[in-house]
């Protein structure tokens, strides 16, 4: 079942006026900030599709931005988001890519500050839901049916397990993982989905965990 | 993950087993597929309808006006129109018009909205439930319940159809959610899980093969009035079925056409704004106006 909550279907509570668009585009926003862990000094929009040709008229613009500053979808500072990124000083940039992508509503956010750079390219697939299909190069694999989180850690021996025993000890099942990485001993990356909701509390633990350096949550 | 149910009359044959209520089935497969207590999920859909129910108060009490300046002010004109007491098609039925359209423009104005089940589509539940509310005179708990039911046939669509317009045009989104504001409205009125489901069913049919063709791409036009016109097919589909007329194609079936008819809808109307009433010459010069300099091609 793709739906899986009564909640998919009333809901989300979001600033109008495109749950794909809008809810969507923020809510993309917002895996990239939570994944970066802090404030971006700039940050880059590439959109593509129909992201591309309609962002203008749908608020696209402002509920990403708003999204990367920490709003969520129902935050009606998300409004004056542009101004906002201004006023503390945030870079923003935006490009209309012409490039064919399979989802019509993809963007990529490259954003960073004097010290790191993180890259991200997300979809947002209909009624609000979004999926994350890359991270820093890593091709992501989420059906999007599950919720899911990300965690990114060293590539060393244990930080898998570290991070199982975390998620068994508040009886969470881990329903799909997938782990990769670009060097050996250097960054990886867990995708991790499961069948329980988890809450804020276990996403701190497995954050303070030794090898772990980023963790997010991506579906409800 | 085992469903109470997948389908329409495996909703319906819960309920009547059970001896409950459509809402009572979908709050119980809710806390039993993750794993929350009542109190919780209520409490979630209570603050659903209270941004609902302000959606309504500023459509139909303020001028309000989308970015692009094509939609606002609709929803007020018609509720200050009924207040005039001088209508055709009576107070009743145009207070939840009026209140579907008041939602969507504020959707449009960038304001805060419930997506019920998308935010194109989210005048119709609110702008039903706030018109019978007035007549029924329901308790919150029914109101919220209300929800509850437009849920689970939503849920039944969602899974079995499609509730996007660019996958199953306008009848995915707008007909989608006036057959769960029929069932709806049904249950809220005294009427049976059966009859919930036969509104659905005839609301439903009422719309299928509506496409989606937003002018400039926006949620706006002819979005709004479609919320309209759905408000008011809900609110007669429901009656009908109160009536004890029963629709000759089952429910499953309805929602089973209207996934074909979106799967062979052309591209061009289904949320592309390519086709339909966004091709026209006068959708043409608004989608210039308002993307006329900066975009090359809409």
């Amino acid at each position: 079942m793709k739906y899986r909550s009564v909640f998919d279907i009333i809901g989300p509570v979001m600033i109008g006026p495109s749950s794909s668009h809008t809810a969507g585009a923020a809510r993309i926003g917002l895996v990239a900030r939570q994944l970066f862990r802090k404030e971006p000094k700039w940050v880059n929009f590439h959109l593509y599709g129909s992201f591309a040709k309609t962002y203008l008229g749908h608020g696209t613009d402002v509920a990403l931005v708003g999204g990367v500053m920490g709003f969520d979808t129902s935050d009606t500072r998300i409004t004056k988001a542009l101004s906002i990124a201004n006023d503390i000083g945030l870079t923003v940039s935006f490009h209309e890519e012409e490039a064919q992508v399979e989802h019509p509503n993809t963007v990529k956010i490259h954003l960073g500050d004097d010290e790191s750079e993180m890259e991200l390219v997300g979809i947002s697939i209909g009624g609000g839901k979004v999926e994350i299909k890359e991270l820093n190069g890593f091709q992501l694999r989420l059906s999007g049916n599950h919720p899911a989180i990300l965690v990114v850690h060293n590539d060393r021996y244990g930080a898998i397990a570290s991070v199982s025993a975390a998620l068994a000890q508040y009886e969470i099942n881990i329903g799909h993982m997938e782990v990769s990485r670009k060097e050996m001993g250097k960054e990886a990356l867990m995708v991790i989905e499961v069948d329980q909701n988890i809450e804020k509390n276990i996403l701190d633990e497995i954050s303070a965990l030794d090898l772990v350096t980023q963790v997010t949550k991506i579906h409800e | 993950m085992n469903a109470m149910f997948r389908n329409a009359e495996e909703l319906v044959t819960f309920a009547e087993n059970e001896g409950i209520s459509i809402s009572e089935v979908m709050i119980r497969q809710e806390m039993e597929h993750h794993e929350r207590s009542k109190e919780d999920i209520m409490a979630q859909m209570e603050r659903n309808l209270a941004v609902m129910e302000k959606a309504v108060e500023r459509g139909i009490k303020e001028q309000v006006k989308s970015v692009s300046g094509l939609t606002g002010g609709d929803g007020k004109k018609l509720f200050e129109y009924i207040q005039k007491n001088n209508t055709i098609s009576g107070p009743f039925i145009l207070e939840a018009v009026a209140k579907a359209m008041a939602t969507n423009e504020v959707n449009a104005a960038m304001g805060t909205i419930c997506a019920t089940p998308t935010a194109g589509s989210a005048g119709v539940v609110p702008g039903t439930l706030f018109a019978v509310k007035d007549k029924l005179n329901p308790t919150r708990e029914q109101m919220v319940r209300f929800l509850f039911t437009s849920g689970a046939f939503g849920f039944i669509v969602a899974n079995n159809a499609s509730i996007s317009g660019a996958a199953g045009g306008c009848q995915a989104e707008v007909g989608s959610a006036t057959g769960m504001a029929a069932a709806a409205i049904v249950e809220m009125a005294g009427g049976t899980p059966r009859q919930s489901s036969q509104a659905m069913a005839m609301a439903l049919k009422g719309m299928l093969g509506l496409v989606c063709d937003p002018v400039a791409g926006l949620v706006e036009v002819p979005c709004v009035k479609r919320n309209a016109f759905g408000a008011s097919n809900a609110m007669v589909a429901a009656d009908m079925a109160l009536a004890g007329i029963e629709s000759r194609i089952p429910c499953d079936e309805v929602i089973d056409a209207m996934y074909r008819i979106g799967e062979t809808m052309p591209f061009t109307l289904r949320e592309t704004g390519e086709g339909g009433l966004a091709a026209t010459p006068t959708g043409r010069k608004y989608q210039e106006k308002i993307f006329g300099s900066s975009k090359k091609k809409v």
